[in-house]
């Protein structure tokens, strides 16, 4: 069981918190017409690699606040705990959050802060 | 009758026994002494009792093989009062007054067993017989399965278990946690203890000592071993910074150093305390971790290695310097290393006769052998034992000048008669709790066994567990890694430095020249018939031809062997086996062990109960238990209840004699005639506030909230981003920035779960706040054409809110001085109000309702009516007619798919080309033909029952009742393409050879089309 950093209460057990999945995917904004494929791309496309990934945490038995791990999982070891709407700092969190083909997506180029439909 | 304790030594010199204490326990019915402190395993030894089970397969007679939790064969039930545990190991469970326990896996008993007779017909069960002959017709594997489940199962546990057993979970930190208290586990704990540091130290066996209990004629600074130990052990236990603890095997180390524990905590006593538990499991996050688990003895395998009679070198030693037990008289030692020598001098002090070493090695030399050799004992070398015999004990061997190399033996057969052999086949270092933290594992070829590769500075191994199996290197090694690892510890938490270098133990144990030579198989000159009976792994019954055969079939990879031979994949996890079958799995391959590779360890080490690892989350402790306030009314008027999420909810309430569907049928016609009363307390309810509430509730409905008025409410639907139907319910407006939002009863942790992520990880910006207030309100959902009579006798002097009271609103008021929220909807289809009440008044307002309500014919009504009242409706009910695959189209819910807003969670999906699929299910009515007969819920709807079967589905029935006002059985459904095939027939097959039931589908609606009962 790993032993994770919650930035807002400090070291707790993973049997605390849940994973979220990977971090760092986009919404396009529908008024942004994307392609079917280019949208089942945000939706359904994840990625599963060996070696650094970025995933969203919440510490759902606890303060049931989100943030941002940089985790090995081959080794399990963190590298990197960052707070929401930040990107990572260290080389390794860089390197696999610039490595991702997201960064290069049309979905990722769709996704701006969606207008307000009302005042 | 008492037995005799024949084996039992003369001489006082056993250091684990107290022979002022005698113990009378009972072993398949006969009765025995032994004395406090031995393990069952040595009792019986004592008694000459070495037959204690079955093989798993085979059920070839086996006998005590080792001495702790590498034991691979006397597996035994211990019975205490009405429970029994099965398949703990006679070589760990210490006896008392009073204990019975009994073998397994035989019928009718251990001298004579039916399936014994599959050791006749080995060789129709060679290594994948199982995957091979029963995989045709595939069919036909449910029936083979009892049968091969029956004849295979080790061991029984009895079905009282539970009730008589408790289980407690115990967390603790430490700095250091020291596995292991041998040598090595005891220096390092001594050292640790004089720092501060909080330490634990777990052993498995109940004293500690490790192997200093058996090899102790020496001296430790300066004074004999044993003394050493006593010193050390109280200086521990006397330390306020350091946790001593034996009877615990640590089974479990997983990522950052949390590792769990199994204490026994009074198995061993004939009269446990009532306030301790059976069994205590650890859960520790230690900062560092010392692995000192010591080794295991290798057994040589040769035909009929298995016989009882035949034991590891190191576990003979250890019955005879511990518990003064011989476990025979004519001993045969057979080895490969030096080691064995040393059992031979401690049978030849004890009284009995060495007939013969035989040692595998052509010349071995060192000071041990000159000491035997001096005593008169035969040795042979160069020479093999090819095969032992004998019917139910071991009675002779087969001796011969062996090549090692070529595996075949060099000269001529002698006999040699004996009732013990030793075999030791070298060392395996217990390098399991490195193995489970994916460390990785070295092939030693001077050693022969394989050891940590300590890469990593979080757990580190020390002693015999790191391949140093010499005690004063051992000693050595544990003084240097605690200190570094301590003074690493006292550096991170920012403390001063160690103080001194600490002194190594000075010990004067006699040098040991640790040579062994590879020795995986001995076979005899027809090594296909004697490697039939060359066992490998003793507990899962395979031997060396199992592997051979595996190889030969295509089997390389060492995962795979494993599995397809199942050698070490029983309880005993191949402590003995594993190293063995590589080594032959290597010979085969024509590869070296170190190519070969090993398996990876997996917790738990030893087997551990399931009861210790549920601890006390068992029964009504499994999961909570939510009630409404209103739950002791429901239960004093005869309510059943039913789950819904962690809830119980009232279902039906059932005057005397009625049965369930006369109860339903009763509130479900009152409810729709005068009035019904529902206990509606576990909808979700969640505060939505902040000046962004509405443009908040805008995105994540799929209609519009901003356009609600103060006092409104409205129905949403809330989707997942792939369009489908996630939740939903009604929210009001209190205010400008304040919602209050229900959610379903089982949904609501999982909507208000999705809202704050959406808050916190997509629209930061949002300035919106989120409360769940579900257990914060008590409501009651009254409803009927009664009902509005009824709400005006219950406000009183406070009915001026009546006068403007349209559907979908909401008032603020009091009902007999309770404040309440009073909402004007309906999930019924008729006139409704949702009283909400400050939850600590539910009952007083549930009581206040009935009393007032008698004389309008007011009716508690369960779930279950509610139900069927919603059907009639066809109202939705979101995991029922939706599974996660179904959209607001599919339930033909256009109308409230927002066209006019830019963006909501859902709409981009909504418009992606395959949701115009004509073939899409889609929410259809259902119609029986025969009034009277109601579909099953989940029953497959096709348009031609005669067609062969796989038949071709149409969809599902979600739901389906009787309704007593139409009286008629109606059924909501999802079938293809369902929106334009009304007025079509279809069928529904039933099981069992009965008819189908045929139906008519319609609009799913039945009752009130127009509505008008709602608006009153």
């Amino acid at each position: 069981m790993l032993k994770i950093k919650c930035p807002y209460c400090g070291y707790r057990n993973e049997s605390e918190f849940s994973c979220g999945g990977e971090a760092h995917i986009a919404r396009p904004a529908v008024s942004n017409k994307i392609t079917d494929s280019a949208f089942c791309e945000y939706l359904f496309m994840r990625e599963n690699p060996k070696g650094v990934f970025l995933e969203r945490w919440c510490h759902t038995s606890g303060c049931r606040r989100w943030f941002n791990i940089a985790r090995d999982t081959v080794s399990h070891e963190i590298y990197e705990i960052y707070l929401m709407g930040n990107t990572p700092k260290t080389v390794k969190g860089k390197k696999a959050y610039q490595a991702n083909w997201r960064r290069t997506s049309k979905a990722e180029a769709a996704s701006k802060t969606p207008k307000r439909t009302k005042k | 009758m008492r037995h005799m304790q024949s084996h039992r030594l003369e001489t006082n010199n056993g250091t684990s026994i107290n022979r002022k204490k005698p113990v009378h326990f009972k072993f398949d019915r006969k009765e025995f002494t032994g004395f406090e402190g031995e393990t069952l395993a040595s009792a019986l030894l004592a008694h000459g009792v070495h037959l204690v089970g079955r093989s798993f397969k085979y059920h070839r007679p086996r006998g005590i093989f080792g001495i702790g939790s590498e034991e691979p064969n006397a597996l035994v039930r211990v019975i205490k009062g009405a429970s029994a545990e099965p398949n703990l190991k006679a070589t760990q469970i210490e006896i008392y007054d009073g204990l019975i326990a009994e073998s397994q896996n035989r019928f009718p008993n251990l001298k004579f067993d039916i399936l014994s007779i599959n050791n006749l017909f080995s060789h129709f069960f060679p290594a994948g017989f199982y995957y091979k002959t029963f995989m045709w017709p595939s069919s036909f594997w449910m029936l083979y399965e009892k049968f091969i489940r029956r004849a295979a199962g080790l061991g029984k546990i009895s079905k009282k278990h539970l009730e008589q057993n408790r289980y407690e979970h115990k967390y603790f930190h430490c700095e250091l946690l020291i596995i292991g208290g041998g040598a090595a586990g005891l220096q390092a704990a001594s050292i640790a203890a004089q720092t501060g540091v909080r330490v634990i130290i777990a052993d498995e066996q109940h004293e500690l000592g490790g192997w200093l209990l058996t090899d102790n004629n020496f001296n430790i600074d300066e004074k004999p071993a044993l003394n050493w130990v006593r010193d050390t052990v109280e200086k521990l236990k006397s330390a306020p910074n350091v946790t001593c603890l034996n009877r615990t095997t640590v089974f479990a180390n997983m990522d950052d150093n949390f590792t769990i524990m199994a204490e026994r905590v009074t198995e061993h006593l004939s009269r446990p305390f009532a306030h301790l538990p059976k069994q205590r499991l650890w859960k520790i996050r230690a900062t560092k971790i010392i692995l000192a688990t010591g080794a295991i003895e290798r057994p040589l395998v040769f035909s009929g290695n298995d016989l009882p009679g035949i034991m590891l070198s190191s576990a003979i030693r250890s019955y005879i310097k511990r518990y003064d037990v011989l476990p025979g008289t004519r001993a045969i030692i057979f080895t490969n290393n030096d080691d064995a020598y040393f059992t031979a001098l401690a049978i030849y002090e004890a009284g009995g006769f060495v007939r013969c070493i035989v040692d595998l090695r052509e010349n071995p030399k060192s000071q041990i052998i000159t000491t035997i050799r001096k005593l008169g004992i035969n040795v042979k070398t160069g020479h093999a034992v090819i095969a032992a015999h004998g019917s139910r004990h071991i009675s002779s061997v087969d001796i011969a000048a062996y090549d090692s190399e070529a595996q075949a033996p060099l000269s001529s057969i002698s006999h040699m008669d004996c009732n013990l052999l030793a075999m030791s086949g070298g060392l395996n270092p217990v390098v399991h709790l490195h193995s489970q933290r994916k460390g990785k594992l070295i092939w030693d070829e001077r050693t022969l066994c394989y050891r940590p590769d300590n890469r990593s500075d979080e757990w580190i191994s020390v002693g015999s567990a790191n391949g140093t199996f010499q005690l004063k290197k051992a000693l050595n090694e544990a003084t240097k890694k605690t200190t570094i690892t301590i003074s690493k510890l006292l550096k991170e938490n920012k403390k001063s430095k160690i103080q001194k270098n600490n002194s190594v133990p000075n010990s004067e144990e006699k040098q040991q020249n640790w040579a062994p030579t590879p020795a995986w198989l001995i076979q005899s000159a027809q090594p296909h018939i004697s490697n039939k009976t060359a066992f490998v792994d003793f507990q899962n019954d395979s031997t060396a031809l199992d592997i051979k055969l595996a190889v030969r079939e295509g089997f390389h990879s060492i995962e795979h062997v494993k599995r397809y031979t199942t050698t070490g994949m029983a309880t005993d996890q191949g402590k003995t086996s594993n190293v063995n079958a590589i080594g032959i799995l290597a010979g085969s391959l024509k590869k070296s062990i170190a190519q070969t590779g090993i398996t990876t360890f997996r917790p738990p080490y030893t087997p551990t109960s399931l009861g210790v690892i549920a601890g006390r989350n068992i029964g009504n402790l499994f999961d909570p238990l939510r009630k409404t306030r209103i739950h002791s009314w429901h239960q004093s008027n005869g309510a059943k209840f039913e789950h819904v999420g962690q809830w119980a909810r009232a279902w039906y309430y059932p005057q005397e004699g009625e049965s369930f569907h006369q109860a339903v049928t009763r509130e479900v016609y009152a409810t729709r005639n005068y009035a019904g009363v529902l206990d509606a307390s576990t909808l979700g309810k969640i505060e939505v506030k902040g000046p962004d509430s509405a443009e908040f509730l805008d995105r994540v409905y799929t209609n519009e909230f901003s356009n609600l008025a103060i006092g409104k409410a409205k129905y949403g639907l809330m989707l997942k981003e792939d369009g489908m139907v996630f939740d939903d319910g009604v929210t009001t407006r209190l205010a400008e920035d304040h919602f209050f939002m229900t959610t379903t009863t089982g949904g609501a942790a999982g909507v208000l779960g999705w809202l704050e992520e959406l808050l916190q990880t997509e629209w930061r910006d949002l300035k919106v706040y989120l409360t769940s207030v579900t257990e914060q309100w008590s409501v009651a959902s009254l409803s009927g054409p009664n009902s509005r009579a009824i709400l005006e006798a219950c406000l009183g002097k406070d009915n001026n809110i009546m006068h403007d009271f349209p559907f979908m609103t909401m008032k603020n008021s009091f009902i007999n001085g309770i404040p309440a929220r009073i909402f004007r909807i309906s999930f019924t289809g008729e006139m409704a109000f949702e009283i909400n009440v400050p939850a600590r008044y539910g009952l007083a307002l549930w009581s206040h309702l009935m009393q007032i309500g008698e004389e309008f014919k007011l009716t508690a009504y369960g779930t279950e009516a509610m139900h069927v009242l919603r059907a009639e409706k066809g109202f939705i009910i979101v995991g029922q007619e939706t599974d996660g695959s179904v959209t607001p189209y599919d339930l033909g819910m256009n109308w409230i798919v927002s066209k006019k807003k830019s963006d909501f969670i859902g709409k981009r999906a909504l418009e992606r080309g395959s949701m115009d699929e004509p073939q899409r299910k889609q929410l259809v009515g259902l119609l029986t033909t025969d009034p009277q007969k109601v579909i099953p819920e989940g029953a497959h709807a096709v348009l031609n029952p005669n067609q062969e079967a796989p038949m071709e589905m149409l969809g599902h029935v979600s739901s389906s009742y009787y309704s007593p006002n139409l009286k008629h059985s109606i059924a909501l459904a999802l079938l293809k393409g369902g929106s334009n095939r009304k007025g079509q027939t279809v069928y529904i097959p039933m099981l069992d050879g009965q008819e189908p039931i045929e139906a008519k589908i319609v609009e799913p609606i039945f009752f009130d089309k127009k509505g008008d009962r709602l608006r009153g």
